[in-house]
């Protein structure tokens, strides 16, 4: 019998290396608050095809604030999970528990998993566990999940708890206590038809949630009711609903930590995380130092580590291809055959799989960031500046993974507590000049700017944040009208990023990318070589200008007059471009059949100008994202309609930009 | 007194938690209800957000949200 169960807890509590541990699948765990932002499921150790962990999003509570708090009260009550495995943070008991207190009244049987126990019994304090258990009424395990320790016990208690459930508590007191059971007979009926757990539905109308009154269709005079006893539970209380509610909710948690949970002093941890922040959030070096951070990051990642092992990689596949034509000709393979693996397949893909050092290196200092608690800090460093520009710290954050990636970029928005501030966010971050659009740099600069490479790479990025300031301010006060939202964030204390974890996360994007190059490339390599060696009549041509893709390319090639490229190569190079960013650097190589450096910068030089190559460039970092990360577009954004309209949007400011650049160049060159 | 306005190293007690809607009610939850000692620890390099420590963790907001929530100075222990 498969039997669901659903982990759940707040952000920076481990949940993700639990969920590693629980089932030995991999998945990315970062200290970020809302890293974990998809859904993800997997078998129970010992017990595959019997229970099924589901992994929710990290969250504070289950009100309906966040996209992330939706999905996951929308699983809970519709779904109905067996089991709940609620994992806190030991050494930050009181605000974890907070939640707990909200899953209580779901009525599904809950354990409770305290990790971070190491970090508690290192620093001298101490949790009675036995207490815990009997005041709250449920399992309590200890663990610490990135030790491994205490996980076997986990599975212990599933098991147990899924053969005898138990009671919860009845934990409510005082005047709020008298009002949720007045309340609880009014709706009880309704609650018991729909399937809905009574106490979470009266915490709901409590709460004066305006949906719950619709779902149990609550009439005029019930409610009248329901306001009338309120009014009197505010009276006794001297509070509001909603305050008299969480406060109810902390008292017992207060009461619970009395007994239980003895705090002598902060953690070694938490005392370390706050030396550590006295120099990396420093009033005046904090933000020098972040900045510090940054360029030695994209200096290791593009310079001393990337480029090296970039060229290593470039020979090693320069090798494999050259061997495979050998072959093939030695085996006397019809010559368009040879020509379309030979040019279309290993020319495409192995121009992109090149740029695999890169990305992997990029990823793997990204989430040392995240996974050690230091995005949460450029989030607070950063917050104020994005402000001005009507976003929150935490859009830095995908703005950031945006400069290697705009799909993971665009996914990370998830994170965002509102809607407004999170489609803002998707529609900048791709002009945060992504890492697949480098290649295309390296082309450019080392056919027209050999001795200015550094400058022309940072101009090329600085027009690509500048121009996402510009349309910032210009969304703000067009469609995206309105406050950001508020910004109340965790700052947890600084781990040391396991080993397990950061190596789990690059080799899922490695994965992601090697994929790509051997799907959407190689196919997109396959179609650009047929369309560049054949003509209308499908016959096989020698020379590429009279092909099917030179027709197109020459079709669309004066939209880009007044940029200055108007080369049928250029757009046709754009165009494939659309399927991924690297395929402008192989299709420009395989329309120029340029076999070698040179050749390809020689024939660069008679497709574009220096000033028409830099427009170009502009162009190409502002213009739409690749298919994937419109993907990912469209599935955050919900629409296609706000899909298309956003990369009409990137696309029309590219053009503006690279036009006005190109005329006014044009007046001093 | 509001929380905006104590100087880091303050620690002040919460008397009111205003506001409305959804920041209201994410800042109780967060923790910040009447009554909960809060000390404020460091304003951010530009500034703002304000960071501050209570039930054993650290939390940043804004000054502007800040400003919604009334205290009470305590001694220092």
């Amino acid at each position: 019998m498969n039997k669901k169960i659903a982990l759940i807890g707040n952000q920076n509590c481990g949940k993700t290396t639990l969920f590693n541990a629980l089932t030995g699948s991999s998945q990315h765990v970062g200290n970020f608050p809302g890293v974990t932002v998809e859904q993800k499921r997997g078998f129970i150790k010992k017990h595959k095809d019997e229970f099924e962990l589901i992994d929710l999003p990290g969250i504070y509570s289950l009100s309906p604030y966040t996209s992330e708090e939706i999905v996951s009260i929308q699983f809970l009550l519709e779904e109905q999970p067996d089991l709940i495995i609620n994992i806190v943070d030991a050494t930050n008991i009181e605000r974890n528990l907070y939640l707990t207190m909200q899953l209580m009244e779901l009525n599904i049987p809950i354990i409770l998993v305290l990790n971070m126990m190491d970090e508690v019994i290192s620093s001298g304090n101490c949790i009675d566990i036995d207490g815990l258990k009997e005041r709250l009424g449920m399992r309590v395990v200890p663990i610490s999940a990135s030790k491994n320790e205490g996980i076997e016990d986990v599975i212990t208690a599933i098991e147990k708890t899924l053969e005898n459930p138990g009671r919860h508590l009845d934990l409510c007191h005082g005047p709020v206590h008298k009002a949720i059971h007045s309340i609880s007979h009014i709706v009880e009926q309704k609650a018991h038809i729909l399937h809905l757990p009574v106490r979470y539905c009266v915490t709901k109308l409590i709460e004066g949630d305006e949906d719950m009154f619709k779902t149990l269709d609550v009439n005029d005079n019930d409610r009248h009711i329901i306001e009338h006893i309120l009014e009197g539970m505010e009276q006794e209380s001297g509070t509001d609903r909603e305050a008299a509610l969480v406060d109810m909710r902390y008292s017992f948690i207060e009461e619970v930590c009395y007994y239980c949970v003895f705090t002598e002093c902060e953690t070694k941890e938490q005392v370390r995380s706050e030396k550590i922040d006295s120099l990396l959030t420093h009033k005046y070096l904090g933000i020098p130092i972040f900045i510090l951070i940054m360029l030695m990051i994209f200096y290791l990642t593009f310079y001393l580590i990337g480029a090296p092992l970039q060229d290593l990689m470039d020979n090693l596949i320069g090798m494999i291809s050259q061997n495979i034509i050998q072959l093939l000709e030695h085996y006397h393979v019809a010559y368009w055959l040879r020509a379309l693996i030979g040019d279309g397949i290993l020319a495409g893909v192995g121009s992109v799989l090149s740029f695999l050092p890169v990305i992997v290196i990029l990823f793997f200092f990204l989430s040392l960031l995240e996974d050690s608690g230091y995005m949460a800090r450029v989030a607070f460093v950063m917050d104020k500046a994005l402000r001005k520009i009507g976003l929150s710290g935490r859009s830095f954050v995908p703005m950031l993974i945006g400069f290697g990636c705009s799909v993971p970029a665009i996914m990370a928005t998830r994170t965002l507590s509102s809607d407004r501030d999170r489609k803002m966010t998707i529609v900048l971050t791709p002009f945060m000049s992504c890492s697949a659009k480098l290649p295309i740099y390296g082309m450019i600069i080392a056919a027209f700017f050999p001795h200015k490479a550094a400058i022309v790479m940072i101009t090329i990025y600085c027009i690509g944040i500048l121009v996402a300031i510009i349309s910032a301010l210009l969304l703000k006060s067009t469609i995206f009208l309105g406050e950001p939202v508020p910004f109340v964030l965790e700052l947890p204390a600084y781990r040391i990023p396991t080993i397990k974890n950061v190596v789990l996360n690059v080799w899922d994007k490695a994965k992601d990318f090697i994929h790509k190059a051997f799907t959407v490339i190689f196919i997109a390599s396959i179609v650009i070589w047929f369309l560049q060696s054949f003509n209308f009549t499908f016959d096989m041509i020698e020379d590429s200008s009279q092909s099917i893709l030179a027709a197109i390319g020459s079709f669309v090639a004066p939209i880009f007059k007044p940029l200055g490229f108007s080369d049928w190569r250029a757009s046709t190079a754009l165009m494939t471009g659309i399927t991924a960013k690297e395929s402008v650097v192989s299709t420009l190589t395989v329309l120029t059949q340029a076999a070698t450096t040179t050749s390809l910068n020689n024939a660069l030089a008679t497709i574009f100008t220096p000033l028409s190559a830099f427009t170009f460039l502009v162009f190409t970092v502002l213009y739409m994202p690749c298919i994937a990360a419109f993907a990912a577009t469209k599935r955050e954004l919900g629409s296609w309609w706000q899909a298309i309209s956003t990369v009409l949007f990137q696309t029309g400011m590219a053009y503006i930009v690279a036009f006005v650049i190109y005329q006014i160049g044009s007046l001093f060159l | 007194m509001t929380l905006d306005e104590i100087l880091p190293g303050g620690l002040v007690e919460i008397v009111s938690v205003g506001g409305e809607g959804l920041l209201r009610r994410r800042l109780l939850e967060m923790g910040l209800t009447p009554k909960t000692k809060v000390k404020v620890r460091k304003v951010a390099p530009m500034g703002d957000p304000i960071e501050v420590y209570l039930r054993s963790y650290v939390l940043t907001l804004r000054k502007d949200d800040a400003s919604k929530i009334a205290v009470k100075e305590v001694c220092n222990e």
